[in-house]
């Protein structure tokens, strides 16, 4: 009798366990927790187009959107860097709560045919950033991605680059928010930005 | 070479030159032609089109060629397991009865060493290689460099 009580509490217990877990696990894919992950501040310290010193720190208090790649890249970068200045214009007076911020991650070359002129052809307000190649190594990491120089003798200077083509939003905590995927509609990242502010 | 690029230069120098310009080739069209504005001549530029082959053979476009660029070439852009790089395409199938497109965030012309910016509102010609139509050259469209798809009134976009 005793037995039986106790095999009852532990199938109780049992079911219980089962429910909440299931029951949690519904929620945070409710939350889309497979694009934000584990909460974490990606930093970084990297020379603007002037060579002045930038860090993550000094953009507290806005949101960021970020994007690294590079400039002899002709096909995927135009697209995300489009976008987001089409961002830009349709946030209207929102526009300054948001620092777009292009990160290069062929630091040399770009800096060599010049960064500024490349992202004020998209939009005056994207910020972009050339740091060494250890600082952009070091960014690359905190924000969890990838990059990488894929020797190509076909391609200009003899290589290409392999990178991470998503778009990183950051809160206004320095916390990571989400990615947006390659293709990402403008209008889909725009309406994300005004569901936060 | 020496004839194409004579032939190239000539269509180059011509004064008017139509938009959105449809050229054929036996049993296959070629149509909105376009690519990016570009920031100076030291980037690579871009080269977009589509392919319909109406016919009931396959064929692939195997090169392209044009005054504009020093080292035009075929590329994809292939994102696989969240990382973009563009390998060089040695060719790109342009099966029986099916409509190809060269378009952002795929099959693209690189068109490294530019003689010269590519101007928004400039064209320049293109000489596609297919493996068995042969060769046709059509007029690309040059438009700003945050276009995302041709600007022709029929491309839907
Ligand atoms: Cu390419």
């Amino acid at each position: 009798m005793r037995l039986r009580r106790l095999q009852l509490g532990l199938w109780v217990a049992a079911i219980a366990a089962m429910i909440i877990f299931a029951g949690t696990k519904w929620a945070t894919q409710g939350e889309g927790v497979a694009e934000t992950g584990p909460a974490f501040t990606p930093v970084f310290t990297l020379a603007d187009e002037e060579g002045r010193i930038r860090t993550s720190a000094e953009f507290r208090g806005k949101f960021l959107l970020v994007f690294f790649g590079f400039t002899n890249c002709p096909d995927v970068c135009p697209t995300t860097l489009s976008d987001v200045a089409q961002v830009m214009d349709d946030l209207g007076a929102d526009a300054e709560k948001v620092q777009p911020l292009f990160v290069s991650i062929d630091p040399e070359r770009d800096r060599r045919l010049g960064l500024a002129a490349y992202t004020a052809a998209f939009h005056p307000a994207i910020l972009g950033l050339a740091g060494t190649e250890a600082e952009t190594q070091a960014a690359a990491n905190s924000f969890k991605i990838f990059y990488g120089r894929e020797n190509d003798a076909a391609a200009p200077d003899g290589y290409s680059m392999a990178h991470s083509p998503g778009l990183f939003l950051i809160g206004p905590d320095g916390e990571w928010l989400r990615q947006f995927t390659y293709g990402t509609p403008a209008a889909d990242i725009l309406s994300d930005l005004q569901s936060r502010f | 070479m020496k004839h194409f690029l004579l032939a190239a230069a000539l269509i180059l120098s011509a004064p008017a030159v139509m938009a959105c310009e449809t050229v054929t080739i036996g049993d296959l069209t070629i149509e909105h032609a376009w690519s990016k504005a570009t920031i100076g001549a030291g980037r690579p530029g871009v080269f977009y089109v589509e392919i319909t082959n109406a016919g009931s053979v396959d064929d692939a476009l195997i090169g392209i060629a044009t005054p504009a660029a020093g080292m035009p070439m075929l590329h994809e852009t292939v994102v696989q397991d969240g990382i973009a790089s563009m390998p060089h395409a040695m060719s790109i199938p342009v099966p029986a009865g099916q409509n190809v497109q060269l378009s952002p965030g795929g099959y693209h012309g690189m068109l490294m060493g530019l003689t010269t910016a590519l101007k928004e509102g400039d064209s320049f010609p293109v000489t596609l290689s297919f493996e068995k139509a042969g060769e046709v050259t059509v007029n690309v469209d040059v438009l700003s460099l945050r276009a995302e798809g041709p600007d022709c009134a029929d491309a839907g976009q």
